[in-house]
């Protein structure tokens, strides 16, 4: 079902090259894809954050669809605003073209898990037609590394820095994906910009349920978890092999797992190349590592539970 | 032509304003005392009278959020608050202006927390008085719903495209039924015809030809787009006026940026803004049939600010007494005040010009408080001057 990569390939571009984005952002990277599968007739929002600042400085834009930025938290909310205004005007026959407008709210984990939650879910629930993107690097970046409620157990940010009595974040990090299956929305999906056929699979169906519908996507700031920037890629594919984000889809309530574990890869091999996790490697720390293997595998134990009994 | 007599309330009135006008999109959320006023608009849309899409959203900042989207889809869009609610959507509503996208609102004046109180006063929408909105000020329910109906010929013309806020009293006016015209459905509509698209074309649903809305606008180019915004403003203000005229020319009912109230031949001037003013005119009234020379200065318009007309009223006169309906908290008298002052600063034969607070939280003000303050007006120009900045109507 997936479009093909030969295929997409030859679409223009919704976001153009020369955007301000970091080497080896993910984030730019899940809306270029995104751009690229909506095709021209797509409006985007942004919410504050590194998506707006890199593509938007004025007077220039990468965008060569619609956009619209008005604050932090409430991307959804006026990408609701947009899609109704879509809807009243072709009513009243005061929009000249009748063609399908895809609308699109982007949000990072900052503007989606935490400031912009509210405004997600009051526009999930009022059953826009709309798809909502949030790429998750697990942390505010663009205001330099602060924790989120993504942010995994253990890592360190400039707010949860690594000192003689605390060693990184504490607690876990937020569910938001189930948390949107309980809007009990149509579609809601896990995916990583490394898994591209699954995202663009998983684009399409969001993009084609008539309603609304949630994607959340992995998408690894190499500034933000101290990695090299070749492994923006690589840390993606591994957070799935490691069964920190499984890749999963809920089609109107149905679980699926869309990648099972074949020998799973230890989590230790995720978190090394990942200055933001050094820490939890020196001695006395083994304890944080048992706890956020200790989380990982209790969800996904009741993932594989939902999915099964699905 | 035919108008309509009825009895209705400010909310009332204003949510017809709004059906008649045929908003494409509305999202709200209630707040008292604008609550009756979302309920009796949601009840047109529920009887087919007007086909708007309702956004019934989860709080205000996603109200004047979804504003912002809607209107930059190029959708008339309408939306309503008061206090805390037009306070959560502070952030936005200076987005709204700075996108140049006309919005009306219904802001019903209601006191800010805290303590938390449900009644009149300005302390909401004069804090939102440098966000770059129109501010309207309306004396009583008549006026709110005509300038509730002019609201969009303003906001929405080419030389304007900036969202307007309808500003009456809450409680004292938004739930106080009044004899009243309405303009017939038809009339009305033709006065404020279909939604005005921006001439430049630059709507977000026009995907054919891409625009960028709310860049990142750094020390580049941040300020030439603040200062085309502050052009804007003087144009406004003679855009308001044409409009009115029309408005008059239809209606009946003639409205200027400001009223004058026996002002021909005054030595004294009060100023104040929407339903007090009413019981300051039966003020201005008695005392003028004991021979006093006073009269008042009722600004409507409030924002952009007609500074050199209001100061044209007020020169000349001995004393004059602003009666500010909100406090600045460790400022130099109310915002009106400050205003007028202002306005009257350099003017070889400006007046002397004193504050009073009054009505804060709902505190009525009876014509006890108004006499207070003419005759201290009087008291200043025979040599006994009051503070420059007091209050009224509080208890000792």
């Amino acid at each position: 079902m997936a479009t093909s990569i030969q295929e997409l390939a030859k679409r223009p571009e919704g976001l153009s090259a020369g955007h301000r984005a970091c080497a080896g952002c993910g984030g730019a990277a899940v809306m270029r894809q995104v751009a690229l599968q909506a095709g021209p007739d797509t409006v985007v929002g942004g919410a504050t954050g590194c998506l707006e600042v890199v593509t938007s400085i004025f007077p220039y834009t990468a965008w060569k669809l619609p956009f619209i930025h008005s604050a932090f938290e409430n991307s959804a909310a006026t990408i609701s605003g947009v899609e109704t205004a879509y809807r009243a005007m072709k009513k009243r026959g005061d929009l000249p073209v009748d063609r399908k407008i895809n609308f699109i709210a982007f949000g990072g984990d900052g503007g989606t898990y935490d400031i912009g939650f509210q405004s997600l879910s009051g526009a999930m629930e009022r059953g826009h037609d709309m798809v909502y993107i949030c790429y998750d690097n697990g942390a505010y970046m663009n205001t330099g590394i602060q924790r989120s409620s993504a942010t995994p157990h253990g890592a360190k940010t400039s707010t949860t820095p690594v000192g003689e009595v605390k060693k990184g974040r504490e607690g876990h990090r937020k569910d938001l994906t189930k948390i949107m299956v309980a809007h009990n929305i149509p579609y809601v999906a896990q995916t990583t910009i490394f898994h591209w056929k699954d995202f663009h699979k998983k684009l399409e169906k969001a993009l084609a349920v008539d309603g609304p519908a949630f994607l959340n996507i992995l998408a690894p700031c190499a500034v933000g978890w101290g990695a090299e920037t070749h492994l923006t890629m690589e840390l993606a594919k591994n957070a799935v092999d490691c069964n920190f984000w499984p890749l999963f889809e809920v089609e109107n309530g149905v679980y699926k797992l869309n990648k099972r574990k074949k020998g799973k890869l230890p989590l230790v091999e995720w978190l090394k190349p990942q200055s933001r996790f050094k820490h939890l490697f020196a001695e006395g720390n083994e304890g944080i590592i048992d706890e956020l293997q200790r989380w990982v595998d209790d969800e996904w134990e009741k993932l594989t539970r939902l999915a099964t009994q699905a | 032509m035919e108008q309509k007599r009825v009895g209705m309330t400010g909310n009332e009135a204003v949510a017809t304003a709004f059906m008649q006008a045929r908003p494409h999109v509305a999202p709200a959320f209630p707040i008292t005392p604008q609550t009756e006023m979302m309920h009796r608009f949601t009840e047109y849309v529920a009887d087919g009278q007007v086909d708007t899409e309702m956004m019934l959203v989860e709080s205000e900042h996603s109200a004047m959020s979804a504003a912002v989207g809607a209107a930059a889809a190029g959708a008339r869009t309408i939306t309503a608050t008061s206090s805390a609610g037009f306070a959560l959507m502070w952030e936005i509503v200076y987005v709204a202006a700075s996108l140049r996208l006309p919005i009306s609102m219904a802001l019903i004046n209601r006191a800010l927390s805290g303590n938390i109180n449900i009644h009149c006063d300005h302390s909401d929408s004069m804090g939102g008085r440098d966000a770059g909105w129109i501010q309207i000020y309306c004396e009583n329910a008549q006026e709110a719903y005509d300038h509730a109906l002019m609201s969009f010929r303003i906001g929405e013309h080419p030389d304007v495209r900036l969202p307007v806020m309808i500003c009456y009293d809450g409680f004292i006016i938004s739930h106080t039924a009044e004899s009243m015209h309405l303009l017939p459905d038809e009339a009305a509509w033709k006065f404020v015809g279909p939604k005005k698209q921006n001439p430049k074309g630059y709507a977000l649903l026009d995907t054919e030809n891409p625009v960028t809305v709310g860049p990142l606008d750094l020390t580049d180019y941040y300020f030439e787009h603040k200062a085309s915004q502050l052009a804007t403003y003087p144009k406004a203000l003679e855009v308001i006026q044409q409009v009115q005229a029309e408005y008059g020319e239809l209606s009946g009912r003639e409205y200027e940026l400001f009223e004058k109230y026996r002002m021909d031949d005054a030595e004294f001037g009060i100023v104040v803004l929407s339903s007090t003013a009413g019981t300051a005119k039966e003020v201005v009234d008695a005392y003028r049939d004991r021979g006093v020379k006073i009269g008042l200065i009722k600004p409507r318009v409030f924002r952009p600010f007609p500074n050199v007309m209001i100061a044209d009223a007020l020169s000349g006169l001995k004393a004059v007494g602003v009666m500010d309906r909100s406090a600045s908290f460790g400022g130099f008298g109310g915002p009106l005040f400050t205003e007028i002052r202002n306005a009257l600063y350099g003017r070889p034969d400006a007046p002397m010009v004193f504050n009073w607070i009054f009505g804060l939280g709902g505190r009525d003000c009876d014509p006890s408080q108004i006499e207070t303050v003419a005759d201290a007006l009087i008291g200043a120009a025979a040599g006994s001057a009051p503070d420059p900045v007091n209050l009224l109507g509080v208890r000792r």
